[in-house]
C-alpha cells in the first residue's frame, strides 16, 4: 500500500530525474541481456547442427534443425523418458515427505509448549547449515548396510523424517504468522491437536506448503551429488546422472544433442519457477528476512 | 526474524528467579506428549540421518574403513596424512579462493542491482524474474554443460571475441589459469536469489528516513551509507554467512566442467571433489570421513568468525 503512494509522490519528474532512470533502465537492460543470452544461446544452439554452434555466436536461425532431439533421446543405454520418470518417480516422493514431515515439525515448534522445545529448536535451526558433505560417507554406510544402494530409497526415505530442515523453518515462520485465537476457537469446540493441525492450519498454510512443494521440486530435479552416490547402474539414473554420462557416451562433442537433452532437463524448472515464483520469492523472503 | 538472528537472540534469556524458572517449566510441558508425537519424525532424522552421521563419521575418521573390511583402528593417523597431502592442501587453496572471491563478487553484484531496482518502478516484476531465473537453474548438470561449452576453446565466448576481431582460441575451461574464474563467474551469475532477500529487506526500510535525508539535502551516496547500509546490514550478514556456508559445498559444476577430475593440473579441484573422489572412488571412507570433520570444523570456524565480526557491523534496532 505504502509503497504506490510513495511512488506517485515521487512522480514530478524534473529532466534531470528522467535522465537518471533512462540510464538506469538501460543498465537494467544491459545486465539482464548479459544473464540471458546464455540460455537463450543454448536453446537456438540445440536447434542447431553441431559443427555450426561451433561458429554461430548469433540467436538468428535459418532452419531448425530438430534431429538433435531425436538424437540426444536414444543416446543413451535407454531412452530418456525413461530417466524423466526416474526423476518424476524420486521427485514426487521427495516433494509428499517433506510436506508431511516438515509440516508436523513446524506445528510442535510453532504452537506446542513442550520441555526441550528451545534446544531443539536451536538445534534444528544449526542443522539446516550442515553441508551434506559432512554426513554423506556414513549415511552411505548406513544405506548400505540395509541394501537401499542403488534404489531410490536413500534420496527419498531421509525427506519423510524432516532432514531438509529449511522448510521446517519456513513452515514455523508462516505459522507464527497465523492467529492463535483461531486455534483457542478449535480447542474451545473440542478438537484435539491433530484436528487443529490438519483442519485448521494445514488449509492456511497452503501458500507455505506450495513454497515448500516448489523448492523442493527444484532442488531435487536438479540435485546431482546424492544420486551420483547412491544411483550406481545406469538404469536407475535421474536425469542430471544421465545427463552428465552424454560427456562420456559422446566422448563429450556431441553439443547438439547435448544441448537438446539439457533444453529438456531444464523445462520442468523453468515451468515451475514460472508458476511458482510468487511462492519462491515470498518463501525466501520470510526466512531470509526480518 | 531470518534464522541467523534468532538463533543470536536464543542466548539473550537474561537471569531468572527460581520460581519463574518453576512457572515456566510448568507451563513449557504442558503439551509434552502431542509436542514430541509430532516431532518424531523430525528426531528419527535427526538421530538416524544427522546427529548419528556426524558422530560416526567422528569414529571413522580414526580408522581405515574402505566398505569391505572391517575398520582398524589409527589413532590420528587420517589427520596426519592429511599434512601432507598437497592435493589436499590444493583443494582447500581452490576452495577458499573460490570462496574468497565468488562469494563477495555475487554478494556486491546482488546488493547494487537491488539498489537499482527500487520500490515501485517500472518492470520491476520482469527484471527480478530475469535476475533470478539463474539462480534457480544455475547448480543443474544442464548449465554446467552449457558453461563447458561456452569456456571451451570454440565456445561462444572465443567466437564473440573472434567476431569483435581479437585472436582468441583459450580453451577457458582446459587452462588451469582460467578454469578456476569460470566457476567464480557461474557463481556469480547466481546472484539472483541473494537479490531476492535484498530486495525483500529493502521494501522494510520505510521511506520516511529517505524523505527526511533528502529534505536535509543528504546526497544518495550517503543516504546509501547512512540509511540504506545499516537498515541492511543483518539482511546482509544473513546473506554472507549462507552464501559461504553454499559455496564451500559447490560440486556439481565443477565435477561437470572438469568431467570429474578437478583437472585441469587440479585447478578446480574443490574440496568436495576431493572427498568425493576420496570416498566413492577410492572408497577411503576412513579418510573421506576425516576430512568431512576438517571441512564441517572450517566452515564452523568461518561462521563463528562472522558472528564475532558482526558486532562490529551489523546493526539491528529491535
Amino acid at each position: 500500500m505504502t509503497e504506490t503512494i510513495a511512488g506517485e509522490i515521487d512522480a514530478p519528474r524534473t529532466p534531470a530525474d528522467h535522465l537518471r532512470s533512462l540510464v538506469k533502465h538501460a543498465v537494467l537492460i544491459a545486465v539482464s541481456l548479459l544473464m540471458i543470452y546464455p540460455l537463450l544461446w543454448m536453446i537456438v544452439s540445440s536447434l542447431r547442427p553441431t559443427e555450426v554452434i561451433f561458429r554461430a555466436p548469433g540467436l538468428w536461425l535459418n532452419q531448425l534443425y530438430v534431429d538433435n532431439y531425436a538424437e540426444g533421446w536414444f543416446a543413451l543405454s535407454q531412452a530418456f523418458d525413461w530417466y524423466l520418470v526416474n526423476s518424476a518417480i524420486v521427485v514426487s516422493g521427495a516433494i509428499i515427505g517433506n510436506l508431511i514431515s516438515c509440516s508436523l515439525a513446524a506445528y510442535a515448534f510453532a504452537r506446542l509448549k513442550f520441555r526441550g522445545r528451545g534446544l531443539w529448536f536451536a538445534i534444528m535451526l544449526m542443522t539446516i547449515m550442515i553441508p551434506i558433505h559432512v554426513i554423506v560417507v556414513p549415511q552411505y554406510i548406513l544405506f548400505n548396510a540395509f541394501d537401499m544402494v542403488n534404489t531410490f530409497l536413500p534420496l527419498v526415505l531421509p525427506k519423510f523424517v524432516a532432514t531438509d530442515a529449511f522448510f521446517v523453518f519456513l513452515m514455523v515462520q508462516f505459522i507464527r504468522g497465523i492467529p492463535r485465537e483461531l486455534d483457542e476457537a478449535a480447542t474451545i469446540d473440542g478438537a484435539g491437536h491433530l484436528r487443529i493441525f490438519g483442519q485448521v492450519l494445514i488449509p492456511l498454510m497452503i501458500p507455505a506448503l506450495a513454497t515448500t512443494a516448489i523448492f523442493t521440486f527444484i532442488w531435487t530435479w536438479s540435485d546431482f551429488f546424492t544420486p551420483l552416490i547412491y544411483l550406481t547402474s545406469p538404469d536407475m539414473y535421474t536425469v542430471p546422472v544421465a545427463l552428465r554420462s552424454f560427456l562420456d557416451a559422446t566422448s563429450g562433442s556431441n553439443w547438439g544433442a547435448m544441448f537438446a537433452m539439457s533444453i529438456v532437463s531444464l523445462i520442468p524448472m523453468f515451468l515451475a519457477f514460472l508458476f511458482g515464483q510468487k511462492f519462491l520469492v515470498k518463501g525466501i523472503a520470510t526466512t531470509g528476512g526480518k | 526474524m531470518s534464522a541467523l538472528s534468532e538463533l543470536s537472540h536464543l542466548k539473550h534469556r537474561g537471569p531468572v528467579t527460581p520460581e519463574q524458572r518453576a512457572a515456566r517449566r510448568k507451563e513449557a510441558s504442558h503439551d509434552n506428549k502431542a509436542g514430541y508425537l509430532f516431532l518424531l519424525p523430525w528426531l528419527v532424522g535427526l538421530f538416524v540421518f544427522t546427529l548419528g552421521p556426524i558422530l560416526a563419521s567422528l569414529y571413522l575418521s580414526l580408522t581405515d574403513y574402505s566398505l569391505i573390511q572391517a575398520p582398524n583402528f589409527l589413532g590420528l593417523d587420517n589427520y596426519e596424512r592429511m599434512l601432507t597431502d598437497d592435493r589436499l592442501h590444493q583443494s582447500l587453496k581452490v576452495t577458499l579462493i573460490y570462496v574468497g572471491v565468488g562469494v563477495p563478487l555475487q554478494l556486491a553484484l546482488a546488493l547494487g542491482v537491488a539498489v537499482l531496482l527500487n520500490k515501485g518502478m517500472r518492470g520491476l516484476a520482469f527484471y527480478r524474474s530475469v535476475f533470478y531465473l539463474p539462480s534457480m537453474l544455475g547448480s543443474s548438470v544442464a548449465i554446467a554443460l552449457l558453461w563447458r561449452q561456452i569456456f571451451g576453446t570454440t565456445g561462444l565466448v572465443n567466437q564473440v571475441l573472434q567476431l569483435l576481431g581479437l585472436d582468441a582460441t583459450t580453451g577457458y575451461v582446459s587452462d588451469p589459469d582460467y578454469a578456476l574464474w569460470t566457476l567464480i563467474l557461474l557463481n556469480v551469475w547466481t546472484f539472483g536469489s541473494p537479490m531476492v532477500i535484498f530486495l525483500a529487506g529493502l521494501r522494510q526500510i520505510p521511506t520516511m528516513y529517505y524523505e527526511a535525508a533528502a529534505l536535509d539535502g543528504a546526497s544518495r551516496i550517503s543516504q546509501f551509507a547512512r540509511i540504506t547500509m545499516p537498515l541492511l546490514s543483518p539482511i546482509i550478514f544473513f546473506n554472507l554467512v549462507l552464501q559461504i556456508i553454499n559455496a564451500f559445498q559447490a560440486f556439481t559444476q565443477a565435477f561437470v566442467v572438469s568431467n570429474g577430475t578437478g583437472g585441469p593440473s587440479d585447478s578446480t579441484l574443490f574440496y568436495t571433489l576431493y572427498l568425493y573422489e576420496q570416498g566413492f572412488t577410492r572408497f577411503d571412507m576412513g579418510y573421506a570421513s576425516a576430512m568431512a570433520w576438517l571441512l564441517l570444523a572450517i566452515i564452523a570456524t568461518f561462521t563463528a568468525v562472522n558472528f564475532l565480526l558482526a558486532k562490529f557491523w551489523v546493526f539491528y534496532d529491535d
